[in-house]
This record gives structure tokens, C-alpha cells and sequence, in this order.
């Protein structure tokens, strides 16, 4: 045991020290300043953009960077569309695997473009190879997205009074082509000699040591699932994701997979540091989502390893920990941490099934989503911790008797109204959700794998990680029919945009006020004291709107195991 | 009159906040409060419950427990509207008691305006003078209207409004032209005009603000309004949402429950002590003897980054006096002193009654024939005396100095080095010369008011920047800016000069705020983001300012600073109290809802109360009873200590945060104890 913990904090320090100089390098390539791929990509990012007619050097307000985010994001969705309802005829499809119906294209598209991969349906049988090609490319956009969006953000704090914010589809062309392509081709590298099957072959077959023969899926899993963790996307190739032997082998690939969905997420943190020149402001963010991170995480790994008394009870050894739904090598420590890391950073791959957990490990992954603010996804987790902050700032401000401001621009209404609204509508969309799954039981009881509290707390994990654009199931949900589908379907919509139009909206408008030198009065935001202000709106906030459904839920269940 | 210390709840006020409680119940006058609004619909629905058990549910709980909740929801609301309504009167007694001196005095009007005090008046109320009418005031009869001196001059009591019982004098034309109904003339005859309409004077304009009829919220109250509604629509959905979750678990529950619940979540606290916190505000600048124009001032003032202040009477006490007489080389010093007391025996101004001060001399010590008196010009920049065929002059240095080169003397170059150490050492020479030969210098110093560097030290510490606006030299201006800890300083300035540094710090994005009381200060006073003008200066200066200070005390600057901060704090410091506060309702209310059908949940019940429906009443109580509790804390408002942003921020977060979450729990057990009595 001891051993296993020590890979998870190994796991975890790499991470960290990694992702300083990867913050530097992402703040140089946004600054656009010189990089060594820049050969490379350069003629091959100008042809396209000469043949689609785009200024890259063409200057955007907020407003027109949204415009041309929410544009291309619905470009996306209706090819996505396309390709699934008709993958049955289209090519690469040695599976013969069938075209989809439209509501679960509708849940698979939405769910690809807007960064989430709330899968529901299994990647051996539901999709060709084309589809998962395209699939792939989604979790290349959608994370390139975020980091646009994020970076949008960063040029208008940096900016002291400016309308012209850098133009978006450089921005989103750059993310890839400087970050996350490069990142992918060495994961997906690592991967494939690991035995990660990388290949446009169909099925394969084994036979088994019983004699049996087995058809094997395979395909370009390793590419797929490489981007599946550096975008922050958690769409496995496979139905159990990277549980599965051939897209998580063996406890290497399990600590490189685990690096790579953390590794932009943090590095995006330092990256704004240096982006502002403010590397204390980077580190209080920072502070504040690595205490956030622990928080969640250290009680998961040890109700994890721990055991689950009620099979103890029963005579069976839990001495490597709660091992059901666990895959014996990554043990229960690894699963333990796999399971906040992917539920904080709105990954939501799995290497093991959240619905075995044990009941508060469960309410922890909850809380990691609800939250969706510690880390984050690519790019949005710092959109999110935006609003917090904002919040922070307002409430902070008031406190010293000073109107509040931030990085020298005053907080108003109009701000705080903005900043309001995203921050209601995540409770919104999960409570809503779940309370529009609860009133129906005759639709969707029949779906639950359990009833009573854990039961409800599937449907509420369910809508939770539709808004917090996670993807990850509770599992247990059979999830793959209208109801699920197309409910998940607009939350997801609503939870992706929102939460990035308004952070931007809201730096575009103090991007555009007067900036206010500091002074000995002005409350510092980049000190440990407002890092403390900031994670006590979180909780309090997070708290407060989910308590009496988490109490319902996994609370109840942990007083009832007892 | 001045700043008594009443108690906050002054028997008449209270009764009067009392009877306002009820009227405010009116949901038209609610509505404006989204928080308060929505307890009033949940009392509402509590009433309508209770009529319901009447009429025969049962599923419901029992009559006396639900209209014990419809009562407490009341008392809620009754509460917080007391606290609106007594915030409200003491800020309205306050005010009338400034207007009970205006009230009706009878008044001299001109009928027919000319020249000179023999015209013809006649009787009139002061309610009936309308704006630009024109009265005579003589010694003994007070002052029926605000208005502006237009000829003459008078010694005036102005204790009713300032409080201080030293006459001063107004006259017409110059900065002291304004006179304020109410006062009193002691000697001489003024001719004034009526400058506001009856029913239009500041303070007429600040009773308005206080009674509600015109108060607009400020922007940051505004923010703050979002923020709170935010924070009601998300238990908004909590607990609507949260019938259907209860209805899956098979826990069914009462809509007493529902109600408690989303009632003890929202910020009630904040949400009913707003209004008051911001009237208490402006009533704060009016016992402080500050007329704000809106609560807009009053805030923006916590906010202000720099400060400009005049030199004469904020950082030196009054006006410069002689310290020295240094007389020329070969001249006796009884001479030259002698000459210097005879040219300041027809000046009135304050320095030169000093110099007949230090030379221990009346104006009748020295008798002279004959004398003519020159009075001071700008343009001679001397005055002096003729007597025989002597000519006295004294004035500054370079107009002395002209005199006597035109006239074909020299100099004396010790006296030239003298008038420089004099100025380098902040303090202004005077040159005395006789029959076009210099005598000697006379030193004028300042004196820098006791305490005042501690007030700058004090205002550094809140980011607040000093600058010291003054006519004299630059480097006498810099010699007392040091001496006085001002961070900055404009030397001969000119009115312009004041506008100039305005615009130039706000361009920099700083908010600025100055006191001024002349004409030539009413651009830069509305330039200000804050400009106080005193109540002594001209009509123009008044309408500029978006105060007006009734003591004319230029310090009172650093006063409105710390109650504009103060306003601020107290919003956020029970905002935050507000919402700590419903972790411990939590804890009370949520495992009180589902212990019933989930009876593992006891192990929520943390602070063991005894009995689901006792729990949800002590959480409700609490609830209510909290806010008459921080009544006199929002009234008072929170100290303000200036030991930087960060420590501030540690301080109220420790104190209304941490104590925001343990001061319930405690509460909430408490209650609990004694209501369990009962049920």
C-alpha cells in the first residue's frame, strides 16, 4: 500500500513540476512569441487561413470573439451530427458497425463539441472508425476552444484599456497546433509501445486459454486516447473507457494518462502568470485549487483504501482496499486519485467504475463537479475560477470599504450580474435536472442499476457531469435512450457556453474600463489572504446549493452503511 | 445640537419606527427589496396554511406550529422593516431639528431694490420669500432664509447650525457672502438675496434623500442587490427542486418546512438591514454636521485616493503671525519696530494685527499727526502710512525691493539673506522701508495645527494621498508640506491650477476630493468626485459641491472619508455574516426535514436539537431575532481601522466569517432549549 501511495504523490509532484516551464512555454506561444515549431506550422497555418479568407492578425472585441467561438462550435455540431447518423455507409467502417439514431447522435455530437464526452454508448460497437476519427478531431477543437477562450481572458486583463483582444481562430489554431498536437504525438507514442493498438484493421481475434475465440476491437486508440487526456475531453475509445486493457495497459500508461489530462490544466495556471507578468497572482490561484484539489482528494484515497466496511463485515479481506469496480493494476490508491482528478478536471475518463466507490468517495467526485473550479478543464477551469473570483473580489472589497476592484478595474453591477448568472445556472442545471428525473420515476427509475439513495445518486451524478462538462458516469445509469439523451443534451449546451461567454464577457467589459493604479488602500488579490476569500465563496457557494441534495444522496447512504 | 449622543433608540423614534414597520409592509414598498419580498410571500403562504389546517388538513402538522412559524415570518419582516423605518427617523429627527431654526421668522422685505439701506420694507414670513427676493437683516434679527449677502457687512451667530458659539462676520462680495436661515445678526445691517426657493435647500434636499422619496440606490448598492438576489434564486431553486428529491427518497414534507427552510437560507440578515446601513450612512455625514447631496457622495468618498486640502485653517491653524522683527543693519530695533506697528495700524488682517501683537503694542502707543493710511493694493503689493513727510511701506519682498531701487538706494544685503532663511524655513518675510530706505524684515510664520501629521499618517495607511493647495512660494510651501507629512503640494496656486491637478489625477484613474468655498473654487469643486463646500462660502461653490459642510471645518474632508468607508464595510461585513450564517441553519433544518423517513440521518443532527419541529422554529427565530440584534451595529456602522486592505480583510473575515458560522450554532442550540420546553 505504502508503494501505491507513493506513485500517486510521485504521479502528482511530476505533474506539478512539469506544468511551471509548460506554463511558460503556452504564455510565450500566445504572446506570439517565436517557438521552435513555428517552421513548421507557420506556411501550413497561413495556407488555410489564406484559403478561408481569415485575417489572423485581424483584431477582435469580446463580443466578436464569441461570435466566431459559438460559429464554429455549431459548424462542428451539425457535421458531428452527420457523420454518426450516416457512419453505417460512410467509409472506414470494416466493423459494419450501424448508424445511430438521431437523439443519440444529437447527446454524442453536443456532448464531443462542447468538451464533455457523456458517453452513451460503447465505442466497440457504436461507432466506425470514421466517426471515432472525427470523434477525435472534436476533442482536438473543443479543448483548443477553452484555451481560446481562456487566453481571450488573459489578454484583456493584460490589456489597461483596450476593445481589441487577439483574434480567436489564431488563437484556436495555435492552441492546437503548438500545444496539443505536439503533447499528443509524444503520448500517443508512449502509448502505443505499451501495447495500445494504433491501427484502421477492424476487429482482431484471440483465443482465449480456454480455447474460445474472442474478437478484439481495436483501431486508432492510442492517437484517440491521447488527446482524450491532454484536451481535458475523457471520450474513451472504448465502452470502459480507460479501465479497459488495451487503453490503459499498465501502470506507466495509467501515470502517463493521469499526467496528461492534469498537465495543461496546470500549466495554464502558471501560463497566465506569465502571460500578466503577475506570477504571485498565478500562484494564488494556484494555492487555492491545489488546496481545493487535496481536500477532495486525500479523504478519497483513504475511504479507498480503507475498505468498505460493510464487506468486511461479511469476512472478506480489504486490505488492498475497496477493490470492487477497481482494476487490479492500478490498485485502489491510484483508482482513488484517478477518480477526483478526472471529476476535477472535467476529464471524465475513468480507470475504474465511480458507481463502486464508497458512498462519501462518491459524494467527494460530486463535490469535485459541483465545484468545477479547482484546476477545471482546458482553459475553462480558469474561466470558472474566474467567476469565483469576481464574486471574491465584490464581497472582499466591500469588506475593506473600498468599491471593489480587480487588477485595477472596478466591479459594478453589471459584472456582478453577469457573474451571478453563471454562477446560478450550474445548480440550475444539476438540481433542475435531477429534480425533472426524480418527478418522472416511471421514465427513469427503469434506468437505475440501484434504487434508494444510490439510485438518486446516479441521476444526480449524471446531470452534474453533463453541467460541469465532465463526462464521466456513475455507470449503473442506463443512459442510452431519449429521456437521457436529450435532457443531458441541452444541459450540456448551456453548461459549455454560458460559462465561458460570461467570464469573457466580463473581462471584456473591465478590459474596456479605466484602470485604477494601485494604491496602499486597494486590496491585493494576489495574496494568501484573498486566495482564502476565494476558496471560502466556493465552498460557501457549492455548499450551500448542494447540500440537501447530496445529503439525499451519498450522505445518507454513508449514515446508513454504518 | 452638535453631535449628541443620543442613544441610538430614542423613545419618540422608536415609536414612530414602529408604526412605519407596519406601513412598510405593503408589498409595493417591498418590492423594491427582492430578499424582504420574498419572505413576505412566504408569509403569505403561511397564512394561507394555517387557514387550510383550519379548514380541515391534517397532513399539514398542527395549527399552533404553523402559525407559530406565520408569526415568527411576520416578525421577520417587522424587523428588518424597523430597521429601515428607525434609520429613517433618526436620520429625519436629525434634519428637522436643523429645520426647526428656519421655521417661521418674520422678514424684511425690500419692495423696491436701490442702493443703500434706506428703502422701503416690508413684513413678510420667511415661507413666503421666493428665490431672489431681497431682505434686510439689522443686529438682533435672525436670518429668516438662506441667502447671499448683497450689500454690507455683519457679525453673525451661526451657533444654531455649527454649534460654535464665536460670531463671525460675512460680507458682501468676496468667499463669506452666504448667509444660512436660522443664524442670528449680532451688529450691522446686511441686504441679502433669497438664493433657494422655499422647500429647495440642501437641507430640505437631504431630508427628501432620508425620507426615501428620493433615494436612489447607489451603484454599489446595486451590485450588492444582484449579488443578494443571486443568492435568493439559488435557494429558489434548492428548495423547489427539492420536492421532487424528497418525494423519490419517500419523504415527504411539510410546506411549514419548505418555507422555513428558504427563508432562513436567504440572506435575510443583509437583505433587511440594507437600506438602513445606507441611510445610517448619510444620517452619520449629518451628525458630523455634513449635508451630502446623495448617498452616492457618501460612498464614493470611502473610495477617494486623493485628498486636496487648503493650507490656510486644515493644516495650519488660521492665518500667519509675526514671530520676529529683524531690523536692518544700523537701524535701532525700537525704530524699526516702532515703524512697523505704525504701518500695520489701519490693517485688519490677521498678520497684521499679530505684528501689533508682538510688539506689545496697541494701535494708540504711538501717536502720529495727521496720518493717511494706504491701503493694500494688488498691484503696489504694499500698504503703509503717510504722516509729515515720513512714508512708511510694508509688503513683500520684491515690490519693497522695487520701491527702493527705483528710488536709487540699495538693498541691504543682509536683509536679502534674511528674507531667504525666513522663506526656506516656511515662513514669509515682510519688508518695512522708510522713506524708500529699508528698516528690516518682519517674519511671519505658520503655525501647523497639533495632531494633523498623525491624521495624514492615518490616511497614507487607507491609500489616501494628502495635497496641500496654498498660495505661498514653492519653497515655503514645501517646508510646511514636510513639516506637516503631506505627500504633495501646489505652491501659488491659482484657482485653475486646483482644476488642473483634478483632472490630471482622474485621468490617471484616482478619485479626488477637495473642500473649497469661493466662487473660483465652485469648477474644481464640481470637477471633484467629491467636493465639500463649506456652508460659509459662496452659493456657487454650494451648488458645485455634492456636500456641504455646515461647520466649515476644511479636517472634516478626512471624517467623510472614514464614514464613506465605514458604509462600505458595514454592507460587507454583514453580507458575509449573513450568508455564514446558513451553514448552522443547515445543520438544523436539513436532517429536521428527512429524519422522519431517514432515521441514519441523525448522525447530521449535530448539534443534537431535540425534535425536528423545534429544530426548524430555533432556526426560524434565529433568523428573526438576529436582526434587531445588528440593528445598532448597522446603524453605528463597523469601525473603521486603517492597518492596510489585507489585514482589514483578515479582521472582518475573522470576525463576521468564522464568527458568521459559530454565532448560529450556538443561537440555534440555545433557542432550541428553550422552545423544547414547550413542545
Amino acid at each position: 500500500m505504502k508503494t501505491e501511495i507513493l506513485g500517486v504523490v510521485a504521479m502528482y509532484a511530476v505533474t506539478i513540476l512539469m506544468a511551471i516551464p509548460f506554463g511558460k512555454y503556452i504564455a510565450k506561444v500566445y504572446a506570439g512569441e517565436k517557438t521552435l515549431l513555428d517552421s513548421v506550422f507557420n506556411p501550413l497555418e497561413n495556407l488555410f487561413f489564406r484559403i478561408s479568407g481569415i485575417d489572423r492578425k485581424a483584431e477582435m472585441n469580446w463580443k466578436q470573439h464569441m461570435a466566431a467561438l459559438l460559429t464554429v462550435n455549431f459548424v462542428w455540431f451539425l457535421l458531428g451530427m452527420f457523420v454518426l447518423m450516416n457512419q453505417d455507409w460512410l467509409p472506414l467502417n470494416p466493423d459494419g458497425n450501424p448508424g445511430q439514431t438521431a437523439d443519440l447522435a444529437f447527446n454524442i455530437s453536443i456532448s464531443f463539441v462542447v468538451n464533455c464526452n457523456l458517453q452513451h454508448y460503447s465505442g466497440e460497437s457504436g461507432v466506425s472508425y470514421l466517426s471515432q476519427l472525427f470523434l477525435m478531431f472534436l476533442q482536438f477543437v473543443s479543448a483548443a476552444t477553452g484555451m481560446a477562450a481562456a487566453v481571450i481572458l488573459f489578454i484583456a486583463l493584460k490589456e489597461r484599456t483596450a476593445e481589441k483582444l487577439g483574434n480567436f481562430y489564431n488563437l484556436m489554431v495555435i492552441s492546437c497546433t503548438r500545444i496539443l498536437l505536439p503533447a499528443s504525438i509524444l503520448v500517443a507514442s508512449i502509448l502505443a509501445f505499451n501495447g495500445t493498438p494504433m491501427t484502421f484493421e477492424g476487429k482482431d481475434s484471440i483465443v482465449t486459454m480456454q480455447g474460445d475465440t474472442v474478437a478484439v476491437s481495436t483501431g486508432p486508440v492510442a492517437a484517440f486516447v491521447a488527446i482524450k487526456h491532454l484536451g481535458t475531453n475523457g471520450g474513451g475509445f472504448y465502452g470502459t473507457n480507460s479501465a479497459h486493457p488495451l487503453e490503459n495497459p499498465n501502470y506507466l500508461t495509467n501515470m502517463v494518462e493521469m499526467f496528461s489530462q492534469m498537465i495543461i490544466p496546470l500549466a495554464m495556471i502558471f501560463a497566465l502568470g506569465f502571460f500578466l507578468k503577475r506570477k504571485k497572482m498565478a500562484w494564488m490561484i494556484f494555492g487555492v485549487m491545489t488546496l481545493g484539489f487535496l481536500v477532495l482528494c486525500v479523504p478519497t484515497i483513504t475511504w479507498e483504501v480503507q475498505g468498505n466496511p460493510a464487506i468486511a463485515h461479511m469476512g472478506v479481506d480489504m486490505g488492498s482496499g475497496a477493490m470492487e469496480g477497481k482494476e487490479t493494476r492500478f490498485g485502489s490508491a491510484a483508482s482513488g486519485f484517478w477518480s477526483i482528478a478526472t471529476t476535477v478536471i472535467s476529464t471524465g475518463s475513468v480507470n475504474a467504475m465511480h458507481d463502486s466507490t464508497m458512498p462519501l468517495s462518491g459524494m467527494m467526485q460530486l463535490l469535485a463537479m459541483m465545484t468545477n473550479a479547482f484546476y477545471g478543464g482546458c482553459g475553462v477551469g480558469i474561466l470558472n475560477f474566474f467567476i469565483f473570483i469576481i464574486l471574491a473580489v465584490f464581497i472582499s472589497g466591500l469588506m475593506v470599504g473600498r468599491t471593489p476592484e480587480f487588477l485595477g478595474k472596478k466591479i459594478e453591477g453589471r459584472e456582478m450580474k453577469i457573474a451571478m448568472i453563471v454562477a446560478l445556472l450550474h445548480p440550475l442545471m444539476i438540481l433542475a435536472g435531477t429534480a425533472l428525473a426524480a418527478a418522472f420515476p416511471e421514465i427513469t427509475s427503469a434506468n437505475l442499476n440501484n434504487p434508494g439513495f444510490h439510485g438518486f445518486s446516479e441521476m444526480l451524478y449524471e446531470y452534474t457531469s453533463s453541467a460541469a462538462n465532465n463526462g464521466s458516469g456513475f455507470e449503473g445509469l442506463g443512459d442510452n435512450n431519449p429521456w437521457w439523451n436529450i435532457t443531458t443534451g441541452f444541459v450540456l449546451i448551456l453548461s459549455r457556453f454560458i460559462p465561458i461567454i460570461g467570464p469573457v464577457a466580463i473581462a471584456g467589459l473591465l478590459a474596456n474600463k479605466k484602470y485604477i493604479p494601485e494604491s496602499a488602500g486597494t486590496l491585493r488579490t494576489d495574496s494568501a489572504t484573498f486566495g482564502m476569500m476565494v476558496m471560502a465563496v466556493i465552498i460557501i457557494i457549492t455548499a450551500l446549493s448542494f447540500f440537501p441534495s447530496l445529503t439525499l444522496g451519498p450522505i445518507a447512504e454513508y449514515f446508513s452503511m454504518r | 445640537m452638535k453631535n449628541q449622543n443620543a442613544s441610538l433608540f430614542q423613545k419618540d423614534l422608536v415609536n414612530e419606527a414602529l408604526k412605519q414597520s407596519f406601513i412598510k409592509l405593503n408589498p409595493k414598498v417591498l418590492f423594491r427589496n427582492p430578499v424582504m419580498f420574498t419572505v413576505e410571500v412566504g408569509t403569505f403562504v403561511m397564512f394561507a396554511v394555517c387557514i387550510w389546517i383550519l379548514s380541515g388538513n391534517t397532513a399539514q402538522g398542527s395549527f399552533g406550529y404553523n402559525f407559530t412559524i406565520f408569526l415568527i415570518l411576520l416578525l421577520t419582516l417587522l424587523f428588518a422593516n424597523f430597521a429601515e423605518a428607525i434609520a429613517e427617523a433618526r436620520g429625519k429627527a436629525q434634519a428637522d431639528s436643523l429645520r426647526k431654526t428656519r421655521e417661521e421668522t418674520p422678514a424684511k422685505l425690500v419692495v423696491e431694490n436701490k442702493q443703500g439701506f434706506s428703502v422701503s420694507t416690508q413684513h413678510v414670513m420667511s415661507a413666503q420669500m421666493k428665490k431672489g427676493d431681497i431682505f434686510i437683516c439689522e443686529a438682533g434679527d435672525n436670518i429668516p432664509t438662506d441667502g447671499e449677502i448683497i450689500e454690507g457687512l455683519a457679525t453673525i451667530d451661526e451657533s444654531a447650525i455649527t454649534g460654535e458659539s464665536a460670531p463671525v462676520i460675512r460680507e458682501a462680495g468676496g468667499d463669506k457672502s452666504s448667509v444660512t436661515g436660522g443664524t442670528k445678526v449680532l451688529s450691522d445691517k446686511i441686504k441679502v438675496m433669497v438664493t433657494t426657493a422655499p422647500g429647495e435647500s440642501f437641507l430640505d434636499k437631504m431630508i427628501a434623500l432620508v425620507e426615501g422619496a428620493s433615494r436612489q440606490k447607489t451603484p454599489n448598492e446595486i451590485a450588492l442587490t444582484i449579488l443578494l438576489a443571486g443568492f435568493t434564486l439559488v435557494f429558489v431553486i434548492v428548495c423547489v427542486t427539492l420536492k421532487p428529491f424528497a418525494d423519490y427518497s419517500n419523504t415527504p414534507i411539510t410546506i411549514a418546512a419548505f418555507i422555513s427552510l428558504f427563508v432562513c437560507l436567504i440572506p435575510t440578515t443583509i437583505g433587511g438591514l440594507l437600506s438602513a446601513i445606507g441611510i445610517a450612512g448619510m444620517d452619520r455625514a449629518l451628525r458630523a454636521n455634513v449635508i451630502t447631496k446623495s448617498g452616492k457622495a457618501v460612498e464614493t468618498a470611502g473610495d477617494i485616493d486623493v485628498l486636496l486640502l487648503d493650507k490656510t485653517g486644515t493644516i495650519t491653524i488660521g492665518n500667519r503671525k509675526a514671530t520676529h522683527f529683524h531690523a536692518a543693519n544700523g537701524i535701532p530695533e525700537n525704530h524699526f519696530i516702532k515703524s512697523a506697528v505704525l504701518s500695520s495700524i489701519a490693517d485688519e488682517t490677521p498678520e497684521g494685527k499679530s505684528i501689533l501683537e508682538l510688539a506689545n503694542a496697541t494701535p494708540s502707543t504711538y501717536q502720529i499727526p495727521d496720518p493717511r493710511f494706504i491701503k493694500f493694493t494688488a498691484e503696489t503689493r504694499s500698504s503703509g502710512v503717510d504722516f509729515e513727510d515720513i512714508r512708511i511701506r510694508k509688503g513683500a519682498f520684491d515690490s519693497i525691493r522695487s520701491l527702493v531701487t527705483k528710488a536709487g538706494n540699495p538693498f541691504p544685503p543682509e536683509i536679502e539673506g534674511q528674507v531667504k532663511t525666513i522663506s526656506s524655513n516656511g515662513g514669509t518675510p515682510l519688508v518695512v522701508s522708510e522713506n524708500e530706505r529699508v528698516l528690516g524684515v518682519i517674519e511671519l510664520q505658520d503655525i501647523i495645527k497639533p495632531g494633523i501629521s498623525e491624521r495624514f499618517e492615518r490616511l497614507r495607511k487607507m491609500g489616501v494621498k494628502t495635497v496641500m493647495v496654498t498660495g505661498d512660494n514653492p519653497l515655503t510651501a514645501k517646508f510646511i508640506a514636510e513639516k506637516a507629512g503631506v505627500d504633495d503640494f501646489i505652491a501659488e496656486a491659482r484657482p485653475e491650477d486646483k482644476m488642473n491637478y483634478i483632472k490630471k489625477e482622474q485621468e490617471g484613474g484616482k478619485l479626488v476630493a477637495m473642500m473649497g468655498d469661493g466662487t473660483n473654487d465652485a469648477p474644481a469643486l464640481a470637477q471633484a468626485d467629491v467636493g465639500v463646500a463649506m456652508n460659509s462660502g459662496t452659493q456657487a461653490a454650494k451648488e458645485a459641491g455634492n456636500m456641504v459642510d455646515l461647520d466649515n471645518d476644511p479636517t472634516k474632508l478626512i471624517e467623510i472619508v472614514e464614514i464613506g468607508k465605514q458604509l462600505l464595510m458595514t454592507r460587507g461585513t454583514l453580507t458575509t455574516f449573513s450568508i455564514a450564517n446558513d451553514v448552522a441553519k443547515y445543520f438544523a433544518i436539513i436532517p429536521a426535514l428527512f429524519i422522519a423517513s431517514i432515521p441514519a440521518l441523525q448522525g447530521l443532527n449535530i448539534m443534537r436539537l431535540n425534535s425536528p419541529e423545534s429544530a426548524i422554529l430555533s432556526a426560524v427565530i434565529f433568523n428573526a431575532v438576529i436582526i434587531p440584534f445588528l440593528i445598532p451595529l448597522a446603524l453605528k456602522g463597523v469601525a473603521y481601522k486603517p492597518i492596510g486592505a489585507s489585514a482589514l480583510l483578515r479582521r472582518n473575515l475573522f470576525i463576521y466569517g468564522l464568527g458568521g458560522i459559530l454565532v448560529p450554532f450556538i443561537g440555534i442550540k440555545v433557542i432550541d432549549i428553550v422552545v423544547s420546553i414547550w413542545i
